[in-house]
C-alpha cells in the first residue's frame, strides 16, 4: 500500500467534488490509480483521452507510482 | 515565452514586444469566444488550467517550434476564467526574418497548445446547461 495524493481537475474535480484527496492504494503506475478512483472522478473516457502527471511532471499511464507521489488527473484537454 | 493570466489580454501590447530588427515578417493567432458549438447557443465560456504544467509544456512546444521553424520572437497568453462572447482567450504571436516561418511557427504553436496542455473548457449554453468541450463520457459514472 502506498499514500497517494490525488489531485482532479475540471470535470473529475466536479464529480470528485473535492481537488484532491490522500488516499492509501494498492497501485504499481498512473494507469492503477486512474483506474481505482473511476468512482470518485466518474469518468468512462479512455485513458487515451486524458492525461496524467507525477509530481508535477507529465507522465505516461505505465509510469509508476512511488509512496508519497501526487497523481494529477487530467480530463480531456480543450485549450484555445 | 508563455502566460497563463486572469486578465484581459493586450494584442497591441503584445505585437510590439516582439518588434525586432531583424524581423521581416511577424503572424499572430487570435482565439476568440464564439456565440456557437456543435449546434448549441453560447452565452460564455469557462477557462481553468493547471498554471504551472501549462507553462512548463507550452515553453516546450514554443522550443519545438523554434527546431522547426527558426524565429526571432514567440509569445503565447491563454486567458482563464469567465470570458464572454467575443473576448480574446488565446493570442499567439511570432516574429521571424521571413513570412514562412512567422506562419508555421504561429501554426504549430496553437495547434499543439490546443491538443498537449492541461487547460479546460466549460461552455455555458443560452439554455442555462452547461458542458465540459472533449469530455462527453467524463459524466458517465464507470461502474460505479
Amino acid at each position: 500500500m502506498k499514500n497517494i495524493t490525488v489531485r482532479y481537475f475540471a470535470m473529475f474535480r466536479e464529480h470528485a467534488g473535492l481537488s484532491e484527496e490522500m488516499l492509501r492504494l494498492d497501485v504499481a503506475t498512473a494507469r492503477d490509480v486512474f483506474e481505482q478512483t473511476r468512482s470518485r472522478h466518474g469518468s468512462a473516457e479512455p485513458e487515451s483521452h486524458c492525461k496524467v502527471a507525477i509530481n508535477d511532471e507529465l507522465a505516461d499511464w505505465s509510469s509508476p507510482v512511488q509512496d508519497g507521489d501526487t497523481i494529477l488527473l487530467f480530463p480531456p484537454v480543450a485549450g484555445g | 515565452m508563455i502566460e497563463i493570466t486572469g486578465e484581459p489580454i493586450d494584442p497591441a501590447a503584445l505585437r510590439e514586444s516582439l518588434a525586432d530588427d531583424g524581423a521581416g515578417g511577424f503572424c499572430a493567432f487570435e482565439g476568440w469566444v464564439r456565440n456557437r458549438n456543435e449546434g448549441r447557443a453560447v452565452r460564455r465560456l469557462e477557462y481553468e488550467a493547471y498554471a504551472p504544467l501549462a507553462i512548463a509544456e507550452g515553453e516546450r512546444v514554443i522550443a519545438e517550434a523554434m527546431q522547426r521553424f527558426p524565429f526571432l520572437g514567440a509569445r503565447c497568453v491563454h486567458r482563464i476564467g469567465t470570458l464572454e462572447i467575443g473576448e480574446l482567450a488565446v493570442w499567439v504571436g511570432v516574429s521571424a526574418a521571413h513570412r514562412d516561418e512567422a506562419f508555421k511557427a504561429c501554426r504549430y504553436i496553437i495547434d499543439e497548445i490546443k491538443i498537449r496542455l492541461p487547460i479546460w473548457k466549460k461552455e455555458h449554453y443560452v439554455d442555462g446547461d452547461s458542458g465540459w468541450v472533449n469530455c462527453e463520457r467524463c459524466a458517465t459514472h464507470a461502474g460505479a
